[in-house]
C-alpha cells in the first residue's frame, strides 16, 4: 500500500471521529455516532497491517505477538464493558482512560528506546510530554477508580504540607523532563515516568468525591493530547487528528461539566490545596430525626396532589429504578400528579439518572430538569428523595465555605413534605452534613431503597 | 512531516473539537466522555507501529503491554458507550 493511500484512509478515520463526536452530542444520533467512531477506529487499526515503513517490509515484524496482545486486550476489555453494572460505569470509564494514558506513555518510551541518539530535539520534547502526561493520566485515573469504587475514602485526602509536596513533585517532574531533553538516556526517562506516576496520585488525592467526574473528564482530555504528541513522533496524521480532537472536545466537556455543577474548574482542581478543614459538626449526629414506616409514607402519598421524585446514587445502588416506576404508575392511577426531578449530576456522573430511568422505561416527559422543576416545589405536596443527598443539600445555598457551596441544587426544602429514603445517616458522597434531614417536615425511611419502595407500593395498594 | 503542516493540523483539529461539542445537554455528558475516551484508544495504531520495529526484548515487551492496554481502552470504550446509549433508545418526546 502506498503512503498516500495509507494517509488517505487515516484521514477517513479522522473524519469518522469528527462525525462520531458530533453524533454523540445529540440524543437522536448518539448511538450512531458511537458506531461511526468504532468503525473509524477499526479501519485505522486494520490499515496498519497493510502498510510497510520505508525501512521495513510486510508482513509486520512480531506479528504473532501483536495478534496475541490484541486478543488478550479483547478478552479483558469486552467482558468488562459488557458485564459492568450501570452503577459502576463511571469507574470503568476512568479505568479505560487510565490504561489508554498508560499505553501512550509506553509507546513513547519504546519509540524513545528505538530512536536512541537519532531522535531530534522536537521528538524528544514530544516524548517527554507524552511520558509525563500519560503517566499522570494513568495513575490519576487509578485513584479516581479507587475513589468511585470506594476502595478508598471518597473525601479529599489532604496531608500536612501537601501543597508543598505536590509543588516539589511538579518541579522535579519538569526538571527531570529537561534533563531527558538535554542528556538523553534511558535512566532519566524512567525516573521521569516514576515521578510522573507519583504526581498523578498526588494531584487526584485532594479532589473530593463529587468533583471526581470532572477530574476524569480532564484526564481524558490529557490522554487525547498524549495521543496527538505520539502522532508527531510516529509520523501519523491520524493520531494527531484523533488525539487533538479528544483533547479539545474533552477540555470543553470538562468545562461544561464543571458549569453544570456550578464549580469553577480552577477551584475543583486546586480548591483542596487551599481549603480549610471543615467545621466539625459531630454534635449534629446526636440530633433527633423523624423516621417513619412505609405505611406512614403511603398515607402521605395517598393524600398528595403533586409528588416529585428525586433520584440519586442510592437508587442506582439498590437497582430500584423499576420499583420506583411501579410506585409512580400506581400514584398516577390514583390521580396524583407525578414528576421526576433530575439533577444534572445526580449519581456519580452527569446523566447517570437519565440512563437508569430510561432503562426502567420511565416516560421521557416525566423527567424534568432542574430549572424546570425548581419553581414547582412550592406547589408540591411531597418530595421523595431516593438515595440522593448532596444535590438537595441546602448548605449549597446558605453555607458559604462548605465544599459544595455554589452548586445549584434541587430545592426540595420548598415542598410541603420531604421524604428521604436512606440507608443510614451517613452523609453523602461529598461528606457534608445535610440540615434538611433534621427539618420537622422531613420524614426518613431507613433501609435499602428497593426494599423500602416495595413496601411503600404494597402499603399504598392496600389503602 | 513538515512542522507547519503538523501545526496546521493541530490548530484546525482543536477548533473542530471545540465546535462539535460546544452545546451538549448534561444528559449526554457521560456517554460523550466515554465515546471520546474510546477514540483515544486509537493509540493502538501507535502501539502496533512500535511493536513492528521493536528490536530488543525490552522494547517488544513494552510494546506488547501497550497493545494490550490500548485494545482494552478502544474496544472496551466503544462497547461501554454503546451500552449506555442503548438505554436512550426510543425515548424521544
Amino acid at each position: 500500500m502506498s503512503r498516500t493511500l495509507y494517509d488517505l484512509i487515516g484521514l477517513l478515520a479522522g473524519v469518522a471521529f469528527i462525525l462520531a463526536l458530533k453524533g454523540l452530542s445529540h440524543p437522536k444520533s448518539a448511538r450512531r455516532g458511537n458506531l461511526i467512531g468504532a468503525f473509524g477506529a477499526t479501519l485505522a487499526t486494520l490499515v496498519v497491517f497493510f502498510y510497510a515503513n520505508p525501512d521495513s517490509s510486510l508482513p509486520l515484524n512480531n506479528l504473532g505477538w501483536i495478534f496475541g496482545a490484541i486478543v488478550v486486550g479483547l478478552a479483558v476489555g469486552v467482558p468488562a464493558a459488557r458485564k459492568v453494572q450501570m452503577t459502576q460505569m463511571p469507574q470503568l470509564v476512568a479505568l479505560f482512560n487510565g490504561v489508554g494514558g498508560g499505553a501512550a506513555a509506553l509507546v513513547a518510551i519504546v519509540e524513545y528506546l528505538h530512536l536512541g541518539s537519532e531522535a531530534t530535539t522536537a521528538e524528544v520534547i514530544f516524548t517527554v510530554f507524552t511520558v509525563i502526561v500519560g503517566c499522570v493520566s494513568f495513575s490519576g485515573s487509578i485513584i479516581t477508580f479507587m475513589k468511585l469504587q470506594e476502595l478508598m475514602t471518597t473525601r479529599p485526602v489532604i496531608f500536612p504540607a501537601g501543597r508543598f509536596i505536590i509543588a516539589a513533585t511538579l518541579v522535579s517532574v519538569i526538571g527531570v523532563g529537561g534533563w531527558v531533553v538535554v542528556a538523553l538516556g534511558t535512566t532519566p526517562l524512567l525516573v521521569l515516568a516514576g515521578l510522573s506516576l507519583l504526581f498523578g496520585v498526588l494531584f487526584v488525592l485532594p479532589v473530593g468525591g463529587a468533583d471526581v467526574p470532572i477530574v476524569i473528564s480532564l484526564l481524558n482530555a490529557f490522554t487525547g493530547l498524549t495521543v496527538a504528541a505520539s502522532g508527531y513522533v510516529l509520523d501519523s496524521v491520524l493520531l494527531i487528528i484523533a488525539g487533538t480532537l479528544v483533547g479539545a472536545s474533552g477540555t470543553i466537556l470538562t468545562r461544561l461539566m464543571a458549569e453544570a455543577m456550578g464549580r469553577s474548574l480552577f477551584g475543583t482542581l486546586f480548591g483542596a490545596f487551599t481549603a480549610k478543614p471543615q467545621a466539625a459538626s459531630d454534635s449534629a449526629e446526636e440530633r433527633p430525626v423523624r423516621s417513619g414506616s412505609p405505611d406512614d409514607v403511603a398515607i402521605l402519598l395517598n393524600y398528595a396532589r403533586r409528588v416529585v421524585i428525586v433520584p440519586g446514587f442510592g437508587l442506582a445502588v439498590a437497582q430500584a429504578q423499576h420499583t420506583v416506576r411501579e410506585l409512580a404508575d400506581l400514584m398516577i392511577s390514583k390521580g396524583i400528579d407525578v414528576a421526576y426531578g433530575i439533577h444534572p449530576v445526580a449519581g456519580r456522573m452527569p446523566g447517570h439518572m437519565n440512563v437508569l430511568l430510561a432503562e426502567a422505561n420511565v416516560p421521557y416527559d416525566q423527567l424534568e430538569e432542574m430549572d424546570e422543576i425548581n419553581p414547582t416545589f412550592s406547589q408540591t405536596d411531597v418530595a421523595i428523595v431516593i438515595g440522593a443527598n448532596d444535590v438537595v443539600n441546602p448548605a449549597a445555598e446558605n453555607t458559604p465555605g462548605c465544599p459544595i457551596y455554589g452548586m445549584p441544587i434541587l430545592q426540595v426544602s420548598n415542598a410541603a413534605n420531604v421524604i428521604f429514603l436512606k440507608r443510614s445517616m451517613r452523609p453523602g458522597f461529598a461528606g457534608i452534613e445535610n440540615e434538611l434531614l433534621y427539618d420537622p417536615k422531613t420524614m426518613l425511611l431507613f433501609g435499602d431503597a428497593k426494599a423500602s419502595l416495595t413496601k411503600v407500593v404494597s402499603a399504598l395498594k392496600a389503602l | 512531516m513538515e512542522p507547519i503542516a503538523v501545526i496546521s493540523i493541530f490548530v484546525l483539529a482543536v477548533f473542530v473539537g471545540f465546535e462539535v461539542v460546544s452545546k451538549v445537554s448534561s444528559t449526554l455528558h457521560t456517554p460523550l466522555m466515554s465515546g471520546a475516551n474510546a477514540i483515544h484508544g486509537v493509540i493502538l495504531v501507535g502501539a502496533i507501529i512500535v511493536a513492528d520495529h521493536s528490536s530488543t526484548n525490552l522494547e517488544l515487551g513494552l510494546a506488547v503491554a501497550a497493545i494490550v492496554l490500548a485494545t482494552i481502552n478502544m474496544v472496551g470504550g466503544f462497547v461501554v458507550t454503546d451500552r449506555m446509549l442503548e438505554m436512550f433508545k426510543g425515548k424521544k418526546k
